[in-house]
């Protein structure tokens, strides 16, 4: 199909962009990339009145690594992020997570801040800023705030975010450089989203016991979740087959996972605690 | 609304709505039909060009998105006489009803012009995001990873 009619607008600054937002009394909707509007409009799931395009507004397409962590303008692309190496040390995980994005030619277009707006229950991206408690810079027309990730997902393709309001900037706390991690996920062709997935970070003291897990899953809920019981297995003692069964079986029933044309919930359940199973496994080789 | 851009090397000016494709523009408006449109909505990779040397799903983006870049469209790889990449195609059988196929040369064009080196698994990677429903793609990635010494040599002597 084709979109329905909709006004286009190209501002060249976010007060700009804000102001026509604020114009389309809740009836405008912002696009970078496209590759998540542009298939919801071709199926006139969006029927927007007006477009407004970041296109040429400037600094949004910056990766900034410093000691208070990575933070990526929301007009970042895939390709962008897979091609900048420094991120292999300060954050592996989100470097291995993309990788699972879609395709080569979205993976070209797609970006981060889309990614993240349109909150698919599913995709990696805000699957690992909730697992890394990331924060979310937000401008709109009452000013700039910042959200936590966990804050800013409320439901399926639904965020916080105002009808005036832009994301700008997600923002990865610091990674410690002897920090573990793992991202496993299950799609039945490489590219589609996944049925499920699981995304990992801990760090070790001195007697090699878990601090601070950080256990996340997408595909599972209405939106990415952490997996606190989980996290509380792991938390104290050391990985180790005991610990690992522990935590896989603490997943399996902390979830209610939706079942669909895809999969059965009881088969993301299962599927959730073989993905925590392998990425431990995984995790401490790293 | 009034778009101008580069296309196949050419500046083109047009007069699209704002919920205008890229692929019907270029298909509609400017008589470039050898991208193909094939689900438009991003999951077949039939439309792929090349903007700014990058491949894009033409389906994926507005015309009025591309205004002032550079896109390269199938009827851009090769003149009068078929490209390496398409003669590769040809010797390998890696078409049949050839609806795909300008995807799949414009996607292999800019993998191979950006990692003239890729290996099989990045070349399986990367046509992951294209369908073909003739071949199994086997003959495919077998032409593709043929044509990967005609990049290479083209890379030295520039």
């Amino acid at each position: 199909m084709k979109p329905s009619s909709f006004d286009y607008k190209s501002p060249a600054t976010l007060h700009e962009a804000v102001s026509l937002l604020e114009s389309g009394n809740g009836n405008a909707k912002l696009i970078a990339g496209g590759q998540s509007l542009m298939p919801m409009l071709a199926f006139r799931l969006a029927v927007p009145e007006l477009l407004v395009d970041l296109k040429r507004i400037p600094g949004l397409d910056v990766i900034n690594i410093g000691e208070d962590g990575v933070r990526i303008g929301a007009r970042v692309r895939w390709c962008d992020i897979a091609r900048d190496r420094r991120l292999l040390r300060a954050q592996p995980l989100l470097m291995e997570a993309i990788t699972h994005v879609a395709h080569y030619q979205i993976q070209n277009r797609g970006t981060i801040g889309g990614s993240l707006a349109h909150a698919d229950p599913a995709a990696e991206m805000p699957g690992i800023a909730v697992t890394c408690d990331a924060q979310i810079a937000i401008i709109g027309s009452a000013g700039e705030r910042i959200e936590r990730a966990a804050n800013f997902f409320t439901g399926p393709l639904q965020t916080s975010l105002g009808p005036d309001e832009i994301l700008t900037e997600v923002r990865l706390p610091p990674w410690p450089s002897a920090r573990r991690w793992a991202f496993r996920e299950f799609a039945r062709r490489k590219g589609d989203f996944a049925m499920a997935g699981i995304a990992l970070h801990y760090d070790l003291d001195d007697k090699q016991c878990v601090v601070d897990a950080h256990v996340g899953a997408i595909g599972v809920a209405d939106r990415p979740i952490r997996l606190a019981a989980a996290e509380a297995v792991l938390n104290g003692g050391p990985v180790n087959e005991n610990n690992i069964a522990a935590a896989a079986a603490a997943a399996r029933a902390e979830i209610d996972p939706p079942s669909d044309i895809h999969a059965p919930g009881a088969y993301r359940r299962a599927l959730v605690a073989t993905l925590l199973t392998r990425g431990l496994i995984q995790s401490i080789g790293r | 609304m009034k778009i101008k851009f580069q296309l196949n090397g050419d500046t083109v000016s047009t007069e699209v709505e704002a919920r205008t494709s890229l692929a019907d523009c270029l298909r509609d408006n400017l008589g470039k039909n050898g991208t193909h449109l094939g689900c438009e909505h991003g999951v077949c990779g039939a439309c792929t060009v090349l903007l700014n040397g990058e491949a894009v799903r033409s389906c994926l983006m507005l015309a009025v998105q591309a205004d002032g870049e550079k896109v390269i469209t199938v009827e851009g790889l090769s003149g009068d006489e078929l490209s390496p990449l398409q003669a590769s195609f040809r010797k390998h059988h890696a078409l049949q009803c050839g609806f795909c196929t300008p995807g799949f040369i414009t996607t292999a064009h800019a993998l191979l012009s950006n990692e003239p080196d890729a290996d099989e698994n990045r070349i399986r990677d990367v046509l992951s995001g294209n369908l073909c429903r003739c071949t199994g793609y086997i003959s495919i990635v077998e032409a593709v990873m043929d044509a990967r010494k005609f990049y290479a040599v083209h890379e030295e002597q520039q």
